[in-house]
């Protein structure tokens, strides 16, 4: 998320609202002055957070949510691989009440939670981690995405199972209740400390990864296809927007982008395989380069590590595995069995790292996109960070050129992709931001309702602002989320055990049957 | 002979007037009515976390509204000309659930208004009485 091409200053200042001048130069120092401040009080976390093990280029906070996916894995029997059919059994209402018709379905959690986690990283995010890690990184992120299932799995079940289900009838889940109920229920002592942190993380990530990284990106591509113009446009229109719908209410433009978010996801995906087939004779020449260079690196910065940290780094910035935020979406379903949910989050990743992040790695390799030499090595661009593509491009940029080498007029479509994840995940953002917040401060409308403001404000100097250092950090407070989680997590799945033993047999003794 | 009558009943016009075509031909052959109301439901729609958050709360509400807006007006001025009533309220697919509950509580037949919808928004959309022709598990009287 740090690839950020530096803005027109007058119109990330104008915009952020902070003064009126319009000189550039004392636009560029109050510019320069926000990312000092942010950078030296906000500098020390983002050291901390992405600093590498002592002597590698290994940042611990992959390898923390590696390791925490691998443990879920093992302790939960490879639940990913178990249950799949019973999951999706599950998400088509096989097992649902036809008496809780007109609740929450397990396919509606499932697909607003999707929507909050596909978006820039499957398209932006692979580009980058193929471009820096080679073809092999498409191998780990594969492999992590595969793994981050069980995590999503362990989360989403603790999620709703200790959720809140107030007297009117609405409810509210997700980390902080489950860290503080559960932790409770076992004895076990922090519980609410650990809640407070996540929630002031979690508002953190959904002001930044969730908002500003969104708006940023969605402007990008948009001047991009339209031509160069002030960010604080795009951001006001972006911000007006928001505000109709989490502000104003305005249900329909909120209806109108979940219907056609996913039908952008199903073409999406749909027009990569097309061009994968347009090009069949590569196929298996695209795989050997990928698990090739999963082991070797193919003369990739960094080798094989290089190409294991990107994979890994971008499924979990992809898929939100472990980060707590899936918890809170999944939450409000109907079901009388928590685990159910958590089968049903399982899918998540799947679709979105296996299926959908797969897609654009193997469009971006398949097209030939990446220069390589005469030795059959990749040709590395002239700082030596990433390696040469054809039209020097990167992020979203690659991909958008990938595509259009095969479809010329396919990136415009992308850019409406890109606009509209961007916009169905800053909303569901702006609800987990809101669900940390209403932990925090309490429910209420005018607590909510400055929160939501705080929001919007965030849109527009997202899309005008170039604030590295801002970025960086709310990039930093999204893993912290995972710090935090991954914790409870730990504490907590011997419950998530007990629901499961439990469900299983008696789904195997057929205590628990299908409807029809 | 006796029986129950189904009647698709959302409170409009058209289905009044199969309710009123339902009375007669159960008060002539002694049957009793079933008053369905159903509320066009997909579990596969689309929601925002917002709605997610609400949908009990709202699905109490709406039954609600569907009891005491639709239902108990008519059901009581039923009551009073001495017709046995039961009311059924779900959620779902409309002619499905119809026949679905056609078949669960051993109807006759099942009587529903038509909606009068133009031509061309039956062909694209399809309409209620078309679909329900062709799945009802009995005998089907459409009142125009």
């Amino acid at each position: 998320m740090n690839h950020m091409h530096r803005k027109n200053f007058n119109a990330a200042i104008a915009a952020a609202g902070l003064m009126m001048a319009s000189a550039p130069a004392y636009a560029q120092s109050v510019d320069e002055k926000v990312n000092q401040i942010f950078a030296s009080s906000t500098g020390w976390f983002v050291n901390l957070i992405f600093s590498n093990f002592p002597g590698t280029s290994f940042p611990w906070i992959v390898a923390w949510l590696v390791v925490g996916a691998t443990v879920f894995t093992l302790y939960f029997g490879f639940v990913q691989f178990r249950a799949i059919g019973h999951s999706i059994a599950l998400v088509k209402g096989d097992y649902s009440d036809p008496d809780d018709a007109g609740e929450v379905s397990h396919f509606q959690a499932l697909a607003t939670a999707l929507s909050g986690t596909v978006g820039l990283g499957n398209i932006a995010g692979v580009a980058v981690a193929v471009s820096i890690g080679g073809p092999g990184a498409t191998f780990w992120m594969i492999l992590a995405g595969l793994m981050g299932m069980a995590s999503k799995f362990t989360e989403c079940t603790l999620g709703v199972k200790y959720r809140n289900e107030y007297p009117d009838g609405r409810v509210s889940g997700g980390p902080m209740y489950y860290l503080t109920k559960g932790f409770a229920e076992r004895g076990l002592p922090g519980g609410k400390v650990l809640a407070v942190l996540f929630s002031i993380f979690c508002i953190l990530g959904a002001l930044g990864g969730g908002n500003m990284f969104q708006a940023n990106q969605a402007h990008q591509q948009i001047s991009g296809i339209v031509g160069e113009y002030p960010g604080w446009i795009t951001g006001i229109l972006f911000a007006v927007v928001v505000f109709a719908v989490i502000v104003g209410g305005l249900k329909s433009i909120a209806r109108v982008t979940e219907k056609v978010v996913p039908f952008m996801g199903i073409l999406y995906v749909g027009t990569a395989l097309i061009i994968i087939l347009m090009n069949a004779d590569q196929i298996g020449w695209a795989f050997g380069q990928i698990f090739a260079g999963a082991f070797t690196g193919l003369g990739v910065a960094g080798g094989m590590v290089g190409a294991l940290i990107q994979g890994f780094k971008r499924a979990a910035f992809s898929n939100e595995a472990g980060v707590g935020s899936a918890a809170i979406a999944h939450s409000a379903v109907r079901t009388k069995e928590p685990i159910t949910e958590g089968y049903v989050s399982l899918l998540e990743p799947f679709i979105d790292t296996v299926v959908i992040c797969t897609m654009t790695a193997l469009v971006i390799i398949i097209t030939g996109q990446l220069v390589a030499g005469p030795d059959g090595n990749y040709l590395l661009n002239e700082a030596g960070t990433a390696i040469q593509t054809v039209g020097g491009t990167s992020g979203v940029g690659l991909t958008s050129a990938a595509f259009g080498s095969a479809i010329s007029w396919f990136p415009f479509v992308l850019a409406i992709a890109v606009v509209l994840f961007a916009f169905s995940t800053m909303i569901s953002w702006s609800y987990y931001g809101l669900k940390a917040w209403t932990y925090l401060f309490g429910e209420g409308e005018t607590t909510e309702l400055v929160f939501k403001v705080i929001f919007c404000i965030f849109v527009v100097i997202g899309a005008a602002a170039n604030l590295g250092p801002v970025i960086d950090f709310s990039d930093a407070a999204i893993f912290a989320m995972a710090v935090v989680n991954i914790i409870g997590l730990y504490a907590l799945m011997p419950i998530v055990k007990r629901e499961l033993n439990s469900y299983v047999s008696r789904l195997k003794s057929g205590e628990i049957k299908k409807f029809e | 002979m006796s029986g129950k009558f189904v009647v698709g009943y959302d409170g409009s016009e058209s289905s009044q007037r199969a309710l009123e075509f339902a009375v007669d031909r159960s008060q002539a052959q002694g049957g009793t009515i079933v008053l369905a109301h159903v509320l066009e439901w997909s579990p596969y729609s689309f929601l925002t976390p917002n709605e997610l958050e609400e949908r009990h709360k709202r699905r109490e509400e709406e039954l609600h509204r569907a009891e005491t807006a639709i239902m108990t007006t008519v059901v009581k001025d039923l009551r009073d000309k001495g017709v046995t009533v039961e009311t059924v309220i779900k959620y779902g697919n409309i002619p499905e659930l119809l026949a679905k509950i056609a078949k669960d509580c051993g109807a006759i037949q099942i009587v529903i208004g038509r909606s009068g919808h133009s031509n061309l928004g039956a062909r694209v959309f399809g309409s209620v009485a078309g679909a329900l022709v062709q799945s009802a598990p009995v005998p089907c009287t459409i009142v125009p």
